[in-house]
């Protein structure tokens, strides 16, 4: 087997042009990830310029309205740009700007990645090229337009479904092209190795703060840990910290878009089988010739054929649950969180707090759930009003 | 002698790539019957892919075409047995690994055999992923065939000491498509190729012209050309095998 394997998932399925470069960003990554000027470098960029560590939240009025047991909401939106993409991003820009990098290219789905990417860029000097699926500079222009505030260059890719997928295609073409002076900054725990592991590193900041915040509050670890999951950056590092403590139940949320029966959804999980697509081996929504489907969701940042290799290892060893979440489950969790707790959640985030508002009633009142609330919601509310039959200019 | 090596023995090789079913099979089959009556020496055959990231844009709209033409993996293995009826020459795969994986690789060398194909590149496979894949390909002796890029450097030893086949060099960074300049040092690349192994080597990517093909094929043993005979066929359709023919034969002409 080769080198970073989830069980049997993961791995380096890429053009021979980009193995020196993979190869070249392992051994960067081996060398700063112990090196105590990186580490206090990018401390410094978390807790300051970030504004880490994100709060944990006790959504009192959700939860007494719910009925069962205690949420807590990990406050990701909180951060610097609007969602956890910033942890992973200012990781990597700081291990590109290390590695002589001038130029850092990213994908994007909803754009917050690429905003994220964008920030970090203009904060370092470096270059920015976005790549963006042409359907989603629609669904999302408000990002779009940030980009380009930021400094970047944001690229519709019309290729394919013109979503996410066809952004991480275009993105590593890009890559093939320029290497030199380029890294390609990956917005979620997928593609080759080392990338789902970097990735995973970064953001697993998230649950090494809320596992200590949570005893601090509450003087025991919670039941169910769920996030929402399309590569799945913030699920992973959601769940990391507690990987080791197995009472704690990891439930990964999935986009399934108009339903799982329906061919309109991209949950991977739940309806696709094992392939080998992006670089890695994983589950990928596909058809029995190994054709990629074209995934549906509202979501444009779930809105992903793939998931990531270590969730798809986690899937096969039962030590996380993946659930689907519909559109409709969604909006409705979207609207309700905003009107109960006064917090707009990014659309990604509403498919946890969809599952979050069915399995808490279930639950006993002196049981606790956090859920990661991963970005904020401004970017979605045209697309929601839309979905409810309501026009508004952004 | 392995029936790929076979290619190589009629002075330098041309080699085209052919998308499978673009925009049908039987006007495939017509163009690869041209491009053998015309001096083809090697086929490379393409078994579409819905998100073939290694390509430019070129390749990729003839993957659309095929796949929106309702081309399966199957319907290529029928169509290579039939073909294989009257075209002698060598002719290899080239396709992305989930095709080859969601098949089942052993269902799928098992298919080459029968039908006909020698040899496979997959250009999502590069060294360190490839025993997934050679090690059933050995067992049915269909040659997996490897790829050499300008950046594989301290790497192309390693690379050509365990290749099968031919070994392909890839001329420049970037994905398929043609282009006006190739930069690279291919002299460079071949003369470490050649000091760790005989398998012969021919230079793809960015070849359109018979010049470009006669300096290539000049620092290795072949050229291959893909984006350039796809852009006849888009243009012609149907009617394209004449004029891939007559591409061929300049393009050979050129190698004589």
């Amino acid at each position: 087997m080769s080198k970073g394997r989830f069980g049997v998932h993961g791995g380096q399925y890429i053009p021979e042009t980009l193995m020196n470069a993979v190869i070249e960003l392992e051994n960067a990554y081996n060398h700063y990830k112990y090196d105590p000027d990186f580490n206090r470098e990018l401390r410094e960029l978390l807790d300051n310029y970030a504004g880490r560590p994100s709060i944990l939240y006790y959504a009192e009025k959700l939860t007494r309205e719910l009925g069962g047991a205690k949420i807590y909401l990990k406050r990701e939106d909180l951060n610097h740009t609007g969602s956890h993409k910033i942890n992973n991003v200012l990781g990597q820009a700081l291990l590109a700007k290390k590695m002589g990098k001038t130029r850092l290219i990213a994908e994007t789905g909803a754009g917050q990645h690429g905003v994220a990417t964008a920030t970090a860029a203009a904060l370092l000097d470096m270059e920015c090229v976005v790549f963006m699926g042409e359907e989603d500079t629609k669904r999302q222009a408000l990002n779009v337009y940030r980009m380009k505030l930021l400094g970047a260059e944001v690229i519709p890719v019309k290729s394919g479904t013109a979503t996410l997928k066809d952004a991480v295609s275009e993105a590593m073409r890009e890559w093939t092209s320029r290497i030199s002076d380029t890294h390609y900054c990956l917005g979620s725990v997928m593609g080759p190795h080392p990338f789902p592991t970097i990735v995973r590193d970064f953001q697993a900041v998230i649950s090494m703060e809320s596992r200590s915040q949570i005893l601090e509050k509450e003087g025991r670890l919670p039941d169910a840990v769920i996030a929402c999951v399309g590569g799945g950056s913030n699920a992973i590092g959601s769940f990391y910290h507690f990987i080791p403590d197995e009472k704690v139940r990891l439930i990964g949320c999935e986009a399934a878009g108009r339903g799982i029966d329906t061919f309109e959804t991209a949950a991977t999980v739940n309806t696709g089988k094992i392939g080998i697509f992006h670089g890695m081996k994983s589950y990928f929504c596909q058809d029995e010739y190994g054709q990629i489907a074209p995934v549906y969701s509202i979501s444009a940042g779930l809105d992903y054929p793939g998931v990531g290799p270590e969730h798809a290892h986690l899937h096969d060893t039962g030590r996380a649950e993946y659930v689907p979440v519909t559109d409709d489950e969604a909006v409705n969790a979207f609207e309700y969180l905003s009107r109960t707790e006064g917090i707009i959640p990014a659309i990604e985030s509403a498919h946890a707090i969809a599952y979050a508002m069915k399995l808490a009633p279930t639950m006993d009142k002196e049981q606790i759930i956090i859920v990661t609330v991963s970005g904020r919601g401004d970017k979605d509310c045209a697309a929601i009003a839309r979905y409810r039959g309501e026009n508004i200019n952004e | 002698m392995s029936n790929i090596k076979k290619a190589f023995g009629n002075g330098k090789a041309f080699i085209p790539f052919i998308t499978c079913g673009d925009p049908d099979l039987e006007t495939t089959g017509k163009v690869v019957r041209e491009a053998v009556a015309n001096g083809a020496d090697l086929i490379e055959l393409g078994i579409p892919f819905s998100d073939p990231t290694a390509e430019g844009v070129v390749i990729q709209g003839a993957n659309i075409r095929a796949l929106a033409g309702g081309v399966t993996t199957d319907k290529i293995f029928d169509f290579v047995a039939e073909l294989r009826k009257d075209v002698k020459i060598p002719m290899v795969f080239m396709t992305y690994a989930n095709v080859v994986f969601s098949y089942g690789a052993e269902r799928f060398m098992k298919k080459c055999v029968e039908t006909g194909i020698d040899g496979i590149i997959l250009p999502d496979i590069p060294f360190e992923e490839k025993e997934e894949f050679t090690e059933i390909a050995d067992k049915y002796g269909i040659e997996m065939i490897s790829l050499i890029a300008p950046t594989s450097e301290n790497r192309i030893a390693m690379i050509a000491k365990e290749a099968k086949g031919f070994i392909y060099v890839v001329s420049s960074l970037g994905v398929t498509g043609t282009r006006s300049e190739i930069t690279t040092n291919i002299g460079d690349i071949v003369s470490v190729i050649r000091e760790n192994t005989d398998v012969p080597c021919a230079v793809g990517f960015g070849i359109s012209t018979p010049e470009q093909a006669r300096k290539m094929a000049g620092l290795s043993d072949g050229a291959i050309v893909g984006s350039a005979i796809i852009k006849i066929i888009a243009k012609y359709g149907k009617d394209s095998p004449a004029y891939v023919g007559e591409y061929v034969k300049s393009m050979k002409d050129a190698l004589r």
